[in-house]
């Protein structure tokens, strides 16, 4: 076997173009262990190498030996240069050999990012971005075969377990090979999860593609290949707020998903939800994108029962008045998706007081009529949030006058939060549909913004009272001036007089 | 004649009538600048005020980080006049050191300093750097977030002056950082140390005043100059002013009440365009406009060593400055001090606007 020269036939004189130039050694070819070619291509040089390798250890054993038999005069002179020269020699020989085997080759990504074919070169060119590359992975990890070969057979050789591009169908069981191996997994990052495999076929993806379905996305639909970054890289197509955009590639796409008895609409729906703003506009990494609700590898649309759960992942107060509420019954019985029959899904905005009650913008007169019992209760809940609503707003006001005016009104301020709290504890209770529950936070409530006008009133008073108060203060002291002045006046009169 | 039954008996024991004759014998100098003189009094009146009032603030007042910011509000908002009080020794104060600026600067240009009265300058300028230590101090107490900042600002200044800047800056607050212990110790120069100084040194610098009489300028030697008695005609014209100081102040607290903002927190950002109080502001403009590096040293510390020299010079003021007969150096004398007053109120200006 010849060595070949990397993208070009093989020539017996050829430098070997896996030897560095700095250093006189390479990986052998044939077993990949340190080559002592010398950087000159030859035939089994790696194994003459090794032969050369070993009469220099007997030239310097018979040198050792001659040196013992030295006048006992020079040895000690002599013992200290040679051993010197010797550790020198095989420091440099060590030092080499880890910088050579620290070189790992990869005769794949050595052709591969050659090609022509952008196809062919792309896996080659991503893969330095990789996370598995970043964890010593190599193309021979995954696709099998032999990267230390120089020529594409060797390299792409089935004896040597090469695998090549796995089909669609069989790319889950491909990355389960080791994403599914606890005790594999453990060695590269114990606290990741192994039953991504298995949870994705309980996925509407995985369920599709078990029937033969090769438009389903399967891991690298989502992941990306060759240039998989780790979830927590902020270029990763699943970091959070890349996860909406990564899943709208298919699902916002109508000729993809043509067939697909769903819409194909989410994605600009999500984009003007109150979670979108959250995640986009705030930076909120917290903030639910797709994945939160339909969950990742399990991927699939939470049932009518389900979907109050779902929300309440976050939203557990709601979640739980809801499950109590009247409405739960009535929901489950019409097949109504809980939380979204108000709030929809992918379009959620931000709630509003006009939800509630009898007005236009309500939620509620969707389901009821005039005169039922919803209909009262919505009703009645809206007048006591928007009493209490505006008694906090007329308080704030006052206080703020009274702070203008530079009275000292931290304080009631401060106790104004009690009557804030009230109010969005009182919107948070309207899923009781209860007025009697929402009546037991909005009344401390109003009682709280009550005390804050109050407040704002006696600063007013008191600002009031303290001008009065300058001015008569004002008219004694100018009054005590103008006595003195006069009374200066008086006894400089005298002294004039008496001068 | 019971009331002069007393006065004999008082008189016996503390010869008031000796005071009383020594008294009517001191008099004042009458001329164009004379109003000048009573910029003294007006900040022995003030200071007076500062004392009243600090101690009716100390009964309700408690030094220590968890407690001073609402005892301060609980002084504003609960107890009866607090905030008259508060407001009252807060205005007072700032009002104090600007008569404290104009009086030594009259003093200045007047050139009162002349001999033999070159303790009296000393004791005068000692009496300025004590009242911004007042000032400075006073600052931290009701332990709000500007107050917070400035200081920390204020002790990192001072933390640059070469070799004792570091253990000064641990001194001052009683640690590395701003916290409770920078708080009671500012507390304690605030209300034992610093008054303890104040007191010996107004009572020397007013001695001073006493023994050597009011200054005339010296344009005016050798003038006819007329004399008014201090007791009672330029006290009681004393008294107009600081009747008519009381209505400033009660004005200024009634209408423009100090406020107290938010309190204290270590762990909040600095809050922008953070400023120290007016009479540090020219030197707090200065540092910002010096570089970061003059010849390899750093800004702060030229700039530092800089308002040290200054100071330094203004002890030396009297022994630099001995004679009228000087013309020349009494030219430099009144552009260095124009110029200084320019630079002051232009910086001041300038910070604030800026």
């Amino acid at each position: 076997m010849r060595p070949m020269k990397i993208g070009g036939p093989a020539d017996q004189t050829d430098r070997c173009t896996l030897a560095t130039a700095a250093a006189q050694f390479s990986l052998c070819g044939l077993c990949g262990s340190l080559c002592l070619c010398g950087g000159i291509a030859q035939e089994n040089i790696h194994h003459r190498g090794t032969e050369i390798a070993q009469r220099s250890t007997e030239r310097f054993s018979e040198r050792t030996r001659r040196f013992v038999k030295q006048p006992a005069a020079i040895v000690p002179a002599l013992a200290t240069r040679r051993t010197f020269t010797f550790a020198l020699r095989a420091m440099i020989v060590l030092t080499l050999f880890t910088l050579a085997s620290a070189q790992k080759k990869s005769s794949c990504i050595e052709c591969h990012s050659k090609l022509q074919d952008a196809r062919l070169s792309a896996p080659a060119k991503l893969f330095d971005n990789d996370i598995h590359h970043a964890r010593g992975l190599s193309c021979n990890d995954c696709h099998g075969g032999d990267p230390t070969a120089d020529t594409k057979e060797g390299a792409k050789d089935p004896r040597k377990g090469f695998l090549g591009k796995p089909k669609t169908l069989d790319i889950p069981a491909y990355c389960g090979k080791c994403h599914s191996d606890a005790n594999l997994m453990k060695r590269f990052n114990p606290s990741l999860r192994v039953d991504q495999e298995r949870e994705y076929y309980t996925s509407v993806h995985g369920q599709k593609l078990k029937s033969g379905e090769t438009r389903a996305a399967t891991c690298i639909s989502c992941h990306s290949v060759h240039g998989i970054r780790a979830v927590k890289d902020p270029l990763s197509s699943v970091y959070p707020s890349n996860v909406a955009e990564t899943c709208s590639k298919c699902h916002a796409n109508a000729d993809y998903m043509r067939g697909f008895p769903i819409p194909n609409n989410q994605y600009a729906l999500y984009k003007t939800s109150v979670h979108a703003k959250a995640l986009y506009e705030k930076q909120d990494l917290s903030a639910p994108t797709c994945n939160d609700c339909h969950g990742n590898h399990g991927a699939t649309p939470p049932g009518i029962a389900s979907v109050a759960n779902v929300c309440g992942t976050c939203h557990g107060r709601q979640a739980e008045l809801f499950q109590v509420s009247p409405h739960k019954a009535a929901f489950d019985q019409r097949q109504f998706g809980e939380c979204i029959k108000c709030h929809s899904n992918h379009a959620i905005n931000k709630p509003t007081d006009e939800m509630i009650g009898a007005g236009q913008k309500s939620v509620c007169i969707t389901c009821h009529t005039p005169g039922d019992k919803g209909y009262v209760a919505g009703d009645q809940m809206r007048t006591r949030i928007d009493e209490l609503l505006a008694s906090i707003a007329r308080s704030t006001d006052i206080l703020n006058s009274a702070e203008r005016a530079g009275m000292e009104v931290s304080r009631p301020k401060f106790e104004m939060k009690e009557a804030m709290d009230a109010l969005t504890h009182a919107r948070v209770l309207i899923h009781t549909s209860s007025i009697a529950e929402v009546d037991k936070v909005a009344a401390p409530g109003l009682a709280a913004s009550a005390r804050g006008y109050q407040a704002g009133l006696d600063a007013l008073a008191e600002r009031s009272f303290r001008r009065k108060g300058l001015a008569v203060s004002l008219v004694f002291i100018l009054f005590l001036a103008v006595l003195v002045y006069l009374k200066v006046r008086q006894i400089e009169s005298r002294q004039a007089a008496a001068e | 004649m019971r009331i002069e039954a007393i006065r004999a008996w008082l008189d016996e024991r503390l010869s008031i009538s000796t005071l009383a004759a020594l008294a009517s014998k001191k008099e004042v100098p009458v001329h164009r600048h004379s109003i000048w003189y009573y910029f003294g009094g007006m900040t022995l009146f003030l200071f007076a005020v500062q004392v009243v009032t600090g101690i009716l603030l100390l009964l309700y007042y408690r030094p220590s980080s968890e407690t001073a910011f609402e005892s301060v509000q609980f002084i504003i908002t609960e107890v009866k006049f607090g905030w008259l009080i508060r407001s009252i020794h807060s205005w007072s104060a700032n009002l104090m050191i600007a008569t404290l600026f104009i009086h030594m600067f009259s003093v200045f240009f007047l050139r009162a300093y002349y001999p033999p009265r070159e303790i009296t300058w000393l004791s005068g300028v000692f009496l300025l750097f004590v009242a911004i230590c007042f000032g400075f101090s006073g600052y931290l107490l009701p332990w709000n977030k500007l107050a917070f900042f400035a200081t920390k600002v204020g002790t990192e200044i001072a933390g640059v002056v070469p070799i004792v800047g570091r253990p000064m800056l641990r001194f001052l607050r009683g640690g590395d950082d701003v916290t409770g212990a920078t708080l009671t110790r500012f507390f304690g120069f605030h209300v034992a140390v610093l008054p303890a100084m104040a007191t010996a040194l107004i009572t020397v610098h007013v001695l001073l005043v006493q023994l050597h009489g009011m200054s005339v300028p010296p344009k005016l030697i050798g003038q006819p100059v007329k004399k008014m008695k201090f007791v009672p005609n330029f006290l009681l014209r004393d008294l107009i002013g600081w009747i008519l100081a009381i209505g400033v102040l009660a004005a200024l607290a009634a209408l423009f009440p100090w406020e107290l903002g938010e309190k204290a927190d270590a762990f909040a950002p600095a809050p922008a365009g953070i400023k120290p109080e007016w009479y540090f502001l020219f030197m707090f403009q200065t540092l910002k406009y010096i570089p970061a590096k003059i010849w390899k040293i750093d800004g702060d510390v030229i700039g530092i060593l800089a308002f040290g020299f200054v100071a330094m010079l203004l002890f030396l003021v009297p022994f630099i400055d001995r004679s009228p007969e000087n013309r020349r150096r009494r030219l430099i004398f009144n552009v260095c001090g124009v110029l200084a007053l320019l630079y002051i109120v232009g910086m001041t200006i300038f910070g604030y606007v800026t």
